[in-house]
């Protein structure tokens, strides 16, 4: 009885001195990205051969949250195909709450990406969706795969069987998403979304400098997020095992009682 | 491999297939339900299109596998399911059957079902919705190439959710977005052949190919881990 919750008692808060320093790390990077991208970044505007005003204006402010939540969405799903090959490599549970622990960052920073390039697609691009968009479909259904892996997730089974049938989704699915990107290429043949803007030289050193700084403050959040995600899991599994071993021991209690009645 | 186990592997493939075409012979649930109900969804589309012929022309392609997908749905479930009744799985693994043979015979009875099933809609689509075939080559195999890649994807994931209480919410969630490059490059190539649109129909033929041949290889290697765990 005493060993289980001895082990237990080794971790009894998802919080740590680390993941403390990087919650106020993030904290302070988020003040400092707002006061940078509102008040340091000039809106984007760019005057034409003809004079015509171009440019995505203050619409280009979104690109500090829109950017680095894709960056960090396709990290969490890069982590969890990572961990799932792992897994079903070595077989140990820290790569399974690892795959499952960057799936759900992974889709929560993959919705955020859709619903940020949505509402700067709508005064930049004049639309909501664009459906010959290849990034846009390929996010879409990457997202819609590791939905279905977490519901896959939410299933109760016997933790072994889970571990191993969520591996194989997330290899699948990671690897469904190389043929969606060329069909959907293939599909339209066209994609709306800026071609290497970082290259040519076309964006603003402000600008480049706060996208640089807010994938910077999305990566700690991504640590400090991963870290919570996976000591919660790794509780959790604690707490199971620790109400089977009080189940078995009530169960010995009575039937040792039952003994003594006979 | 040697050619004996290769041979050996087909066999009980086919053993597989035959048994599980057999059953939708005698049980007729294909025949009775799930070809009603894909007749019943092209109807629906043209209720939707307002009975607009050109529209439902123009669109026939993608309406034909829509249909399609939604109803191998229902025939992957059914596949799974009769094998689940009075302990059937459990048999199939003791009788020593490789699991790759499993997978393989699983699919190719999904196949020909998709195949009957696209025949039948052909016929719909031709009957309800005014389209004229141009490429009869390009249509077939486009057909049976998209059928291969549904069937290889769909018994992956049909085996991954066999016997979960909730399989049958679960597969579309799990399967449908998998199989969206099918409906893209199947939708394609039927344009071509229906001469609605200049669509490249016989580049769109790679990717369903190669998309079968990925799935299938994938879900037969992977095949025994997930029977184990039935």
């Amino acid at each position: 009885m005493s060993s289980p919750a001895n082990r237990a008692a080794v971790l009894d808060s998802t919080s740590s001195r680390a993941t403390r320093v990087l919650g106020w790390l993030t904290l302070a990077g988020f003040a400092v990205l707002v006061a940078l991208a509102f008040a340091w970044v000039p809106e984007d505007t760019r005057i034409t051969e003809q004079g015509d005003v171009v440019g995505q204006f203050d619409a280009v402010r979104l690109m500090f949250v829109h950017v680095p939540s894709a960056i960090l969405a396709y990290t969490g799903f890069g982590l969890t195909f990572l961990a799932s090959v792992a897994y079903l490599r070595w077989r140990t549970d820290w790569w399974d709450i690892m795959a499952h622990s960057s799936a759900e960052i992974g889709v929560v920073f993959g919705v955020l990406t859709l619903v940020t390039g949505s509402i700067w697609g709508r005064p930049t691009w004049q639309t909501w969706w664009e459906w010959g968009d290849v990034r846009l479909v390929t996010t879409l259904v990457m997202v819609l795969v590791f939905i279905g892996y977490l519901a896959v997730r939410r299933i109760p089974a016997d933790s072994a069987v889970q571990a191993r049938r969520s591996a194989v989704i997330a290899l699948v699915g990671t690897a469904n998403i190389v043929i969606v990107n060329r069909s959907v290429d293939w599909w339209e043949n066209r994609t709306l979304h800026q071609q290497s803007t970082l290259i040519a030289r076309k964006i603003r050193d402000e600008t480049l400098f706060t996208l640089s700084f807010a994938l910077a403050v999305g990566m700690v959040l991504f640590a400090w997020l991963l870290l919570h995600r996976f000591r919660t899991a790794y509780l959790e599994r604690q707490v199971e095992e620790l109400e089977v071993q009080e189940a078995l021991v009530q169960r010995r209690a009575e039937a040792s009682l039952g003994g003594d009645r006979a | 491999m040697p050619p004996a186990m290769g041979a050996a592997l087909v066999r009980d493939a086919w053993l597989v297939a035959g048994k599980d075409l057999r059953i939708e012979m005698r049980s007729r649930v294909g025949l009775n339900q799930i070809a009603p109900f894909a007749v019943t969804v092209l109807v629906l589309f043209a209720f939707a299109l307002d009975t607009n012929q050109e529209a439902l022309r123009t669109y026939a392609p993608g309406l034909f596998w829509v249909t399609v997908l939604l109803a191998s749905l229902l025939a992957i479930g059914r596949s799974f399911a009769v094998d689940l009744a009075d302990g059937a799985a459990d048999r199939l693994l003791l009788s020593g059957i490789d699991p790759i043979a499993v997978f393989g015979g699983k699919a190719l009875a999904i196949a020909v079902q998709l195949v009957v099933l696209e025949v039948l809609l052909g016929a719909g689509v031709v009957l309800l919705f005014d389209v004229t075939v141009y490429r009869y080559g390009l249509l077939v195999c486009a057909g049976l190439a998209a059928a291969a890649g549904v069937a290889t994807a769909g018994t992956l994931y049909g085996a991954l959710v066999a016997g979960l209480g909730v399989r049958e919410t679960l597969l579309p969630v799990l399967l449908l977005p998998v199989v969206a490059p099918v409906l893209v490059g199947a939708t394609r190539a039927f344009q071509d052949a229906f001469g609605v649109a200049g669509a490249e129909g016989w580049a769109w033929l790679g990717l369903l190919a190669g998309f079968a041949a990925i799935y299938g290889v994938f879900g037969a290697l992977s095949y025994g881990a997930l029977l184990e765990e039935a």
